[in-house]
Order: C-alpha cells, then sequence, then structure tokens
C-alpha cells in the first residue's frame, strides 16, 4: 500500500481557529474538507504540506440556510450527498442536486464536501499518479517538471477541471464567500478560474471557503446535469454538461446557458446559447432545430486534448450528443443524464 | 487404490448427503467477519518491512548501483540487488529468465533492482531515494511487430531466437486441399488488447529464519510447491529447509502462480538480517508484476461446406510476452492447442509466435492462453453463420464433436455436454422467439467453448503423483485432512471437507482442512490450469475410501454383521439392517482406532497417458474437459457508441457440482471478468513505456452497477473419471462471455467487432463505416 507521508494534522474547533492557524505563512499548510481527493494526491506526493488543517469540526460550515433577497447558502462543508439528496435543491437547482448525485460513488459521497468538490484540484493523466511513476517519465509542467505530455513538447498545463459541481454552479450564478484572517470577500464563480490546468482558481493564501450562495429562481427555473464517464459509479467525468433555463408563465424560453466541465482547465461556458432559445416555447416546432443548433455551437467550440484517460475524440463527439440530451431532461424536468 | 483408478460417479452411501448441497465454504465465516488471517495480517517480534527499488526504464543495462547513501541511513538494515541473488529461476524449467532483482539488466518500467530492509515502511521507502543507479539506456520494444523483426539490441541477450520467445506450429491434416475443396472460406485478422487479474489482495510475502536455519515464507501465492522449489535453487537451500505457508489469499486470478521477486527478496533479506522481513506490494507493483493476459494478434481462416461442417481452420497468431517468458511457452501452445472442441475439425493448424517486448511480463490469467482465440474463432463462425443463413446455434450444433471422441490434434475428450448447454442457453434466452426480432440496438449473440480440467502436464516432468492427500482421524471425532491444494477463494478447501465428510459419513463439522503448508501437507502441484477439484478431489476419495474401509471393517466385526450393512453419514454410523443400532461417529471412530490403532491414510492423484504422439502433444492434454455455452444480450446505444450488457446466461458442463452455489458462483465471476474484459478493462503502456494508469481508477473494472444480470445454468454430464464425476468450473465459463457479446451487437446492429475492447468509439467507427458501405440504407 502506499504510504501516507508525515505532516502535522490541525483539527481547529471553531472557524476562528482555523484561520489564525492558516494565517501562519511560516509553515505550508493545506486544507482538507472531506479528504477523498487530497489524500490519494498526498498519497502521490503531488503535495507536500507540513500541515494539514481539517476542517471536519467546523458545524457552522455545515448545512443550508436561507438569506434574504431569497438566496441559499450552502455551506462549504455539506457532503455532496446531502447536496444530491436535498429537495429544497431538486426544485430550485436541479442541475447542482444532479451533478453531486453523480460525484465518484456512494460511500465517497458521505465525505465529499460541496467545497472541496468546487475547489478541486485539475485532473490529468500524466500527473495524477504516484512519485515513482512521474519520475519515470521525468515528471511534468503541473508538478516538478517543465514539460506538458498531453501535446508532445507542450508548454502550457492543460489538465482538466474535473469537478462536476462547477459546471452546474455556474450556469446558477453562484457565488463564493471566502473569508479569511481579518477579511472577506465574495466571488462570482464565474470569476474564479484561470485557463492553467497548473492552477486553475484565483485563491488567495489563508482563506476558506465558507460558503456557496445560489441566486433566487422563479418556477420557470429548470436545470439538469449530464456526466460522462466509462463505467457507471466512481469515474471522474469525461464530460460534464450542466443546463439551465428560465421559463415564463407562457412556458417561453427566457434564458438559457450551459456549461461544459472536465474538457479544459476551467469549466467552459457555451457562447450564443441564450440567443439560439430565447423566445422558444417548449411546444414550439422550431425548439427542435434550435437545440440541435446549440448541441453543434458546442461542438464546435470544444476541442478536448488527452489530459484525462480515455479516447479523447470520442468524448468530442459526445459533447452534442450529451449537450442535447441535457437540454431536453431539462425542459422535461428529468435528469442526470447519463449512459453508463 | 492406485492414483490413476476412477472412483465411480455415484455417491458411496447410497444417495448424497454433503455433495451436491449449497454448503457453506469452511472458511465463508472467517472471512465475512474479518478473523481471516492473510498474509499483510502477519506481525512477527522484531520484524522489518521491505520495498523494492524499481527501474524507470523501459530497457537499459546497469552500469552501477550505488547503495552506501541508503545504507547510512538509520533504520535500514540491509539492501541487496541482484549481485545477491544472481541465480535464475522461472516457473517453466526450460525457460528459467528472472532474476528476483535485476542482474545487468532492466527489461521494463517497473522491473526490480534492489530491495532494502528497514525498521519501518516509511524508513524503507526512504533508503530508496537514497540509492543511485547508473543506467545505460536502450532501445526499447513497444511493438511485438518490431521485436518479431528485429533483435538488436536483444531484450535477453544470448536467447537463441532473438527476441522470439517462443514459436510453435502444428499441422493436423491436410489443411490447404481442405481450405481449397471447402465451399466457403472465411477469413479474418482479431486482436485482443491485454488485461490484467486486478485480485483485491496486493502480493504480499514474509519471510523468517528459525533458530534452526529453518526458512519459512508465508507467502499470498497460489502455487507453494514451486515457489519451494523456486526458493530452494535461488538460494542455494535444500528444499527440506525451506517452509512456504500460503496463508488466506484475497483473490489471485492466475496472477501469484508464479514464483515472484518478492518472494526471493525477503527470504534473502530474513537470511541476511537476522530477522523476520515483509513486503507488502502497493497496487502500481502489482500491475508491474503483471502475469495477465496476452495481447494477440490473430489471423483466422477456415473452410466449411454448405451445411456449415467446418473442414479446415488455419490460424496464425503474434503474440505479445512482454519482457520475460514465465509460462509463454505454454501459452504459445495453448492458443493453439485448446481450440479443438466442442466443435470438431477435420483438419487444423496453427502458427503462434510469442515475442518479448519491454513490457511488463504477460503469464496465466484465467482461461490461459485460450480466451483471445476462442474470441477469433466463435465470432468467426457467428460471420460462418451469417453468410450460411443458418441460426448461429444451429451451427454450432452441426459442428458438435460429441463425447469420448479423440481431438484432431489428439486430445482424448471424456464426458461432453455441450449440446445441453447450448439447449440450456437456448431455452433460457427465448432464442428462437427473440434472436434478430429484438428491434434496432438490441441483440442476443452465442457462444461455446471448452478447457482443460488440470493437465497431465507437470511444469517439471516426473512421475510422482500430482494431487496428494493425508487424513487422521482420531477418537473425539475430529478429522483433519491435510492438502498442498491451494485454495485462492475458488472454495478448493471447502471441497476437500465435502468429499471427506460424504465418504466418512462425517458432519461438516468434524472436518477440518489444513491446506499449502508445505511442511505439513503432502505435496500438490498448486491451483492452477483449474485441476484442483479434479485432482485433488480424487486423491481426497483416494485417502478417504482407505479409512472407510478400516471403518467399515471395525463396526462389522463389532456389530458381528456383513460389511455391507454398516453405513455412514450425517455424523453416525449405523447398522441398515437394524434400525435400532445407531452410534455417532465418534463412537464408531473408537472402535476403529481401538481395531486399528492409530488412524490415518494418504491418497493420490495421477493423470491417465494422455496427449497426441508429437512435440507439445501433451500440452493441453487434459483428464476431462468442461465445456460451455453463452448467450449474451445487449443494448447498444447508436449515438454514443456504448454496448450495455443487460444479461448472459451462462451454461457450464462441470461434471458434477460438488456444491452448486460456488460453481454458480465461478460461472458467474468468470463471466463477470469476461464482460470486463470486453468493454472496459485494457492493460496499457504509454509512449514512454509507462503503465498508462497502474491503479484501481484508471484500470476500470465493472463496478455493481456495471455488471449484467448473469443467469448461471449449471448442466451436469458425470465425468467417468472425475471425482463423482466434476470436472473444472473456475475458467471454462469465462470464454464464451468475449465472443457472445461482439455476436449479440452484430445482432443488433449489424457491425461485426473483431478488435478488443469494444469501446464506444470503435462501435461508433464501425457504425460509421456500416452506414458509408450502405448509404441506400442510411437515408
Amino acid at each position: 500500500m502506499l504510504r501516507m507521508p508525515k505532516f502535522e494534522l490541525e483539527r481547529p474547533a471553531s472557524l476562528a481557529e482555523a484561520l489564525e492557524l492558516l494565517a501562519d505563512a511560516s509553515v505550508e499548510s493545506l486544507i482538507v474538507a472531506g479528504g477523498t481527493d487530497l489524500l490519494p494526491n498526498l498519497k502521490h506526493e503531488l503535495f507536500t504540506p507540513a500541515r494539514v488543517v481539517s476542517l471536519e469540526r467546523l458545524g457552522e460550515l455545515r448545512g443550508m440556510r436561507e438569506l434574504e433577497g431569497g438566496w441559499l447558502a450552502i455551506g462549504s462543508m455539506t457532503r455532496l450527498d446531502e447536496v444530491a439528496g436535498d429537495a429544497r435543491l431538486a426544485a430550485r437547482a436541479p442541475a447542482l442536486a444532479q451533478a453531486c448525485s453523480l460525484v465518484a460513488g456512494p460511500q465517497l459521497r458521505t465525505m465529499g464536501t460541496l467545497g472541496g468538490n468546487v475547489l478541486l484540484d485539475t485532473r490529468c493523466q500524466w500527473y495524477n499518479q504516484t512519485y515513482f511513476w512521474r519520475a519515470a517519465l521525468g515528471f511534468c509542467l503541473k508538478k516538478d517538471g517543465s514539460v506538458c505530455h498531453v501535446v508532445e513538447g507542450g508548454a502550457k498545463c492543460v489538465a482538466a477541471a474535473s469537478n462536476d459541481s462547477a459546471p452546474a454552479l455556474m450556469t446558477l450564478g453562484a457565488e463564493l464567500v471566502f473569508v479569511r484572517a481579518g477579511g472577506r470577500r465574495v466571488v462570482p464563480i464565474a470569476d474564479l478560474w484561470l485557463a492553467d490546468g497548473a492552477m486553475n482558481k484565483k485563491l488567495e493564501s489563508g482563506e476558506i471557503l465558507t460558503e456557496i450562495r445560489l441566486p433566487p429562481r422563479g418556477a420557470g427555473h429548470r436545470g439538469a446535469y449530464g456526466k460522462l464517464r466509462e463505467r457507471g459509479s466512481i469515474d471522474f467525468p469525461l464530460l460534464g454538461v450542466a443546463a439551465r433555463l428560465e421559463l415564463d408563465a407562457q412556458g417561453a424560453i427566457t434564458e438559457a446557458d450551459l456549461v461544459l466541465g472536465a474538457l479544459a482547465a476551467r469549466p467552459v461556458r457555451v457562447r450564443r446559447v441564450a440567443e439560439e432559445l430565447a423566445g422558444l416555447r417548449a411546444s414550439s416546432n422550431d425548439l427542435d432545430a434550435a437545440l440541435g443548433r446549440v448541441a453543434q455551437l458546442a461542438y464546435k467550440q470544444c476541442h478536448p486534448l488527452p489530459n484525462v484517460p480515455g479516447d479523447h475524440e470520442w468524448r468530442r463527439e459526445m459533447v452534442p450528443v450529451y449537450v442535447r440530451r441535457t437540454l431536453d431532461a431539462a425542459l422535461a424536468r428529468q435528469g442526470p443524464v447519463r449512459d453508463a | 487404490m492406485a492414483a490413476r483408478d476412477p472412483h465411480g460417479v455415484g455417491a458411496p452411501w447410497g444417495a448424497f448427503h454433503v455433495v451436491g448441497k449449497p454448503n457453506r465454504k469452511v472458511d465463508g465465516l472467517a472471512k465475512a467477519t474479518g478473523t481471516a488471517v492473510y498474509a499483510d495480517d502477519i506481525a512477527l517480534p522484531g520484524m522489518l518491512h521491505a520495498k523494492t527499488l524499481r527501474s524507470p526504464h523501459a530497457h537499459a543495462r546497469i552500469l552501477s548501483i550505488d547503495a552506501s547513501q541508503a545504507l547510512a541511513l538509520p533504520g535500514v538494515h540491509a539492501v541487496i540487488s541482484g549481485r545477491d541473488l544472481p541465480i535464475k529461476y522461472g516457473v517453466i524449467p526450460w525457460t528459467q529468465d528472472e532474476n528476483a532483482l535485476a542482474l545487468d539488466k532492466v527489461r521494463f518500467i517497473g522491473d526490480p533492482v534492489a530491495a532494502v530492509a528497514a525498521i519501518d515502511e516509511d524508513t524503507a521507502n526512504a533508503a530508496l531515494k537514497l540509492i543511485r543507479v547508473e543506467y545505460e539506456r536502450l532501445h526499447a520494444y513497444l511493438d511485438p511487430r518490431e521485436a518479431l523483426e528485429r533483435h538488436d539490441p536483444a531484450i535477453h541477450e544470448g536467447h537463441k531466437t532473438g527476441n522470439i520467445s517462443k514459436h510453435v506450429e502444428l499441422a493436423f491434416g491436410d489443411v490447404d486441399a481442405e481450405l481449397a475443396a471447402a465451399q466457403l472460406v472465411v477469413e479474418g485478422d482479431y486482436s485482443f488488447h491485454g488485461t490484467t487479474h486486478a485480485p483485491i489482495e496486493p502480493h504480499c510475502a514474509v519471510a523468517q529464519v528459525g533458530a534452526d536455519g529453518l526458512l519459512t515464507l508465508w507467502s499470498s501465492t497460489q502455487i507453494t510447491h514451486y515457489v519451494q522449489r523456486a526458493l530452494s535453487r535461488v538460494l542455494e537451500l535444500p528444499a527440506q529447509r525451506i517452509r512456504v505457508v500460503q496463508p488466506c489469499l484475497g483473490g489471485a486470478f492466475g496472477g501469484k502462480s508464479d514464483p515472484f521477486s518478492l518472494e526471493f527478496t525477503v527470504s534473502k533479506l530474513a537470511m541476511l538480517t537476522g530477522r523476520p522481513v515483509k513486503m507488502l506490494w502497493t497496487r502500481e507493483e502489482v500491475f508491474y508484476a503483471h502475469r495477465g493476459r496476452h495481447p494477440m494478434q490473430m489471423h483466422y481462416k477456415t473452410g466449411v461446406s454448405r451445411e456449415g461442417r467446418i473442414s479446415a481452420v488455419d490460424a496464425k497468431i503474434l503474440i505479445d510476452g512482454g519482457s520475460y517468458s514465465s509460462f509463454g511457452l505454454v501459452t504459445t501452445y495453448y492458443a493453439g492447442q485448446l481450440l479443438t472442441g466442442p466443435y470438431d475439425f477435420k483438419s487444423y493448424r496453427f502458427d503462434s509466435t510469442r515475442v518479448f517486448t519491454n513490457k511488463p511480463p504477460c503469464g496465466p490469467k484465467r482461461g490461459h492462453g485460450s480466451v483471445q482465440p476462442r474470441f477469433a474463432f466463435e465470432v468467426q463462425l457467428d460471420e460462418i453463420a451469417e453468410q450460411l443463413a443458418l441460426d448461429p446455434i444451429e451451427l454450432r450444433r452441426r459442428n458438435f464433436q460429441g463425447s469420448h471422441v479423440r481431438t484432431v490434434n489428439g486430445q482424448r475428450v471424456t464426458s461432453n455436454g455441450f449440446l445441453q448447454c447450448l439447449d440450456e442457453v437456448s431455452r433460457a434466452s427465448r432464442w428462437s422467439e427473440r434472436r434478430g426480432k429484438l428491434g434496432r440496438g438490441r441483440g442476443l449473440g452465442v457462444a461455446g467453448s471448452m478447457y482443460i480440467s488440470g493437465t497431465n502436464y507437470p511444469v517439471y516432468p516426473n512421475p510422482m503423483p500430482q494431487a496428494g492427500i493425508q487424513i487422521a482421524l482420531e477418537r473425539s471425532g475430529r478429522c483433519t485432512v491435510f492438502t498442498g491444494g491451494n485454495d485462492i477463494g475458488q472454495g478448493s478447501n471447502s471441497m476437500v471437507a465435502y468429499v471427506v465428510a460424504e465418504e466418512l459419513g462425517l458432519a461438516l463439522d468434524q472436518v477440518r482442512v489444513v491446506a499449502a503448508d508445505t511442511d505439513l501437507c503432502p505435496v500438490d502441484l498448486g491451483a492452477y490450469s483449474s485441476r484442483v477439484t479434479f485432482m485433488v478431489g480424487n486423491a481426497a476419495i483416494d485417502a478417504a475410501r482407505k479409512l472407510r474401509a478400516q471403518l467399515v471393517e471395525a463396526l462389522a466385526l463389532e456389530w458381528k454383521i456383513e460389511p455391507g450393512r454398516v453405513h455412514l453419514a450425517e455424523g453416525r454410523a449405523s447398522d441398515s439392517g437394524d434400525p435400532a443400532r445407531s452410534i455417532s461417529s465418534a463412537e464408531a471412530i473408537q472402535i476403529a482406532e481401538a481395531r486399528f490403532d492409530t488412524l490415518g491414510s494418504t491418497g493420490s492423484y495421477n493423470t491417465p497417458q494422455l496427449g497426441g504422439d508429437y512435440r507439445g502433444g501433451t500440452i493441453g492434454a487434459s483428464p476431462a474437459y468442461s465445456f460451455t455455452a453463452h448467450v449474451a444480450e445487449v443494448e447498444v446505444d447508436e449515438q454514443t457508441g456504448r454496448i450495455r450488457v443487460e444479461r448472459v446466461w451462462i451454461a457450464h458442463d462441470c461434471g458434477r457440482a460438488l456444491n452448486p452455489m460456488i460453481v454458480a458462483g465461478q460461472m458467474e465471476g468468470s463471466a463477470y471478468m469476461g464482460v470486463a474484459e470486453a468493454l472496459l478493462e485494457h492493460h496499457t503502456l504509454n509512449r514512454f513505456g509507462l503503465h498508462a494508469g497502474p491503479n484501481l481508477l484508471d484500470y476500470r473494472i465493472p463496478t455493481s452497477v456495471d455488471t449484467p444480470e448473469l443467469a448461471a445454468l449449471i448442466v451436469e454430464s458425470l465425468d467417468p473419471e472425475g471425482p463423482y464425476g466434476a470436472k473444472e468450473a473456475g475458467e471454462g465459463p469465462l470464454h464464451p462471455s468475449l465472443p457472445a457479446i461482439a455476436n449479440a451487437v452484430f445482432d443488433a446492429c449489424g457491425i461485426r467487432l473483431r478488435e478488443l475492447p469494444f469501446t464506444p468509439g470503435k462501435v461508433l467507427a464501425a457504425l460509421r463505416a456500416r452506414k458509408a458501405a450502405a448509404p441506400q440504407e442510411a437515408r
């Protein structure tokens, strides 16, 4: 069995105590939430922190609460299976509940947290390997090396954003609340990302993601999530598709949004989706053709690279198929979409 | 009684009391409750932990190894390298080309180079990073065709056939003339990609040298006897000074059949340090040790009559062996020798070549050598049925070879329940009503196969029994059976208990089984080639009948009755002529012990003389063959290319099911593994020669939700030489899974999948090709 490298484990009992620990710049620290991704990564020596600060005792970061103005705040330590099974979310954020229901397998979802999934490290077949393996390779750009192997001799890291929750939260217009000793910032999730697989998030040192906030949605809100993977459980996405549609009282589409995950270093918003779909009714004869055009827009915009294991040409072929199926599911108030 | 005597298929006491019942496995509760002891559960006073330094290069010469810094690290007790274990070994005596630690060269990424023993695992790992190895890199062969064509540099210097590990060419009958005369000849290329066993327990070994100098090795092996022999050779110790014990094992599937590097290194390190030494491999190391199913590129040409009778089969196979021989000599034969049933071939020729490449070594995996050719041939049969407009099951029936026949390559077939297997899968799947009628995207496919129940060819030729049993019976009523057989989860210890309880009329809880300990148990050749039920079962009957005769004689004398009236069953001894006379088996044993002194017996099994009269004719010769048929039902999503296997009906002729629950488990497990190899699992290397994903996230074994419904349909042909008629059930039922799925996909959407695994991308490509070939249909 791979050994867990040695580190000092801190289990603060309050957010204040946690922030104080993280504010100590003299110690290289990492935060662990559910640990389902961090622990294997530590065993692979992708991170070698001197100190790991666990948020497990911070009950204040777990659960959901209604905010003023109809917003809903989800604590960052809320477990993925709690998000997936929440009745409120099934109505007002079906894409998020569906995405969380497909992360990893059932056991891991009882440990993995929403905050941890949002801040998941990017993944790549040349990176998520043991130290021995990476050393035999001569390492890669993302960790300990200078070349990206996804495209031979590549000079830019293209590891994939593999978090299922991120595309769904993007379509929902979520905001993230980060707290640090003596400060706080609220970031629209769309502004979090960088197009760099080595580090695809703009994070500040010493801060903790405490809440994920969802804006209010009306009765016409529709959403769904589709996940392409090789097996029917456990696997990271080869492609994630989150769709959001807003319908007016007459059933006409007023807003539409589509975000794809796992293809690139950051979640990718498909352009001009709203233009194609706005004004169409679910019963309209033109809707089918418009959804087909949206699927083709997504196909043209996406060019997945062989960053995660699997057949990347097939992944690209699946973009329009999954986009179409996910939009159909959203309109039919169904989902999640999966074929394995 | 002698080792070669058949014991008959009937129950020893009128009706079966234990055999044929779904009894619990003897170790079932211990495993389910966590009390079973696996190799890694062993912890001894003062035990050191060892780790292996492995090659980061696919092919390189070792110029120097400097372990001085590692040795200087506090807590490190010893560092060894190839020079400390210079004697080569290998499971096949004629192809011994492995060193426990690389001597001069490394031949794949992950090849063991040095080993460290330290006070704990972390210290040992830290020491590995301090060992300096200087390499001279050599050209790495990753493509078997290149290895076939050139051998400078050679992977094994001095190997007299360059990079060719083994070449076998055998012909039976006039293949060319039959092909020329055939009314239809179908020809095609097929390929198998390479898969590994993925047992849940990683390999682990613990060695201890006693005060008396006796070396004991506990190892997660499936062949204790060969490990003992290999240790004796490499460590230059007499075999009687070495004790090898197999603790409870967490899966093997052929992947624990070879002697492995860790077994030698922990032994050597224990000898050097005077301390017990343990090594537990990581999952990644298990992938490097590999010995998985060989990638094969196969060309088949089959000639048939208009009625579909097979007149000629001509095969050419290129086998990618990886870096060492392992069982490769046998693999190369098996790839051809095991195809000659359940169908009658008028003529047959095969030409199979195994080459070395700079990859983890391939070896035996469940259905050794024959799963890949079976895939190719059964798909080709489906193509023939299509071209002749014959029902694929009918085509197979027409070519059935029958029972008690000799195959074209000279193998003796005894019982053969293949037709019944076809009947069963046809009935259960409602084949005739449903095949071809399920609508676009849904289909049924059939395939058949045969497999050996052990082979008459021990890996080192010798005239001694292949299986031995000892039984001790004492006055408390306790019966202990000693077997060298290896229970690897297949239930062989349970099988031994069932047989002995049946023969001696004991309750199952009176029987203990002590297994796989070379100090305590008679020699058995181990758990491979599906030999254990057949051979050890027969040896157990042989031993038990000797004791039974003593019990019967003692009771007949005691009760002053004819021996024929003594009846032993279910923990009681009784007089069938006087129902009032009945005692416990413990009392019966006391009567016998008083008359004959301490009770014990031995029994053996050896195969009859078998095999064709030609070089290699004994390889693949088995005392009995099992037969299988599958029907698979699939659904193909033509947008995503995904194949979903909905259901597999598995009919298997196991002779007699000594425990139908365990037989069904083996059938389901086999089909599961076959489906996995067809759709998901892929043991592959990237362009650097690195394993593409040596972990259980990237090497995808199906989860429960990916597993089809599996229906086990047991067929019992009662083999005249098997124990109560039993044959194997652990490997045969895997074979038809892969071709049955391919044939079902053809039924579903008209595409022929000849290249494994059947990934969605390949399915979509085949659908596109079909559309392009038939544009009118696409409109």
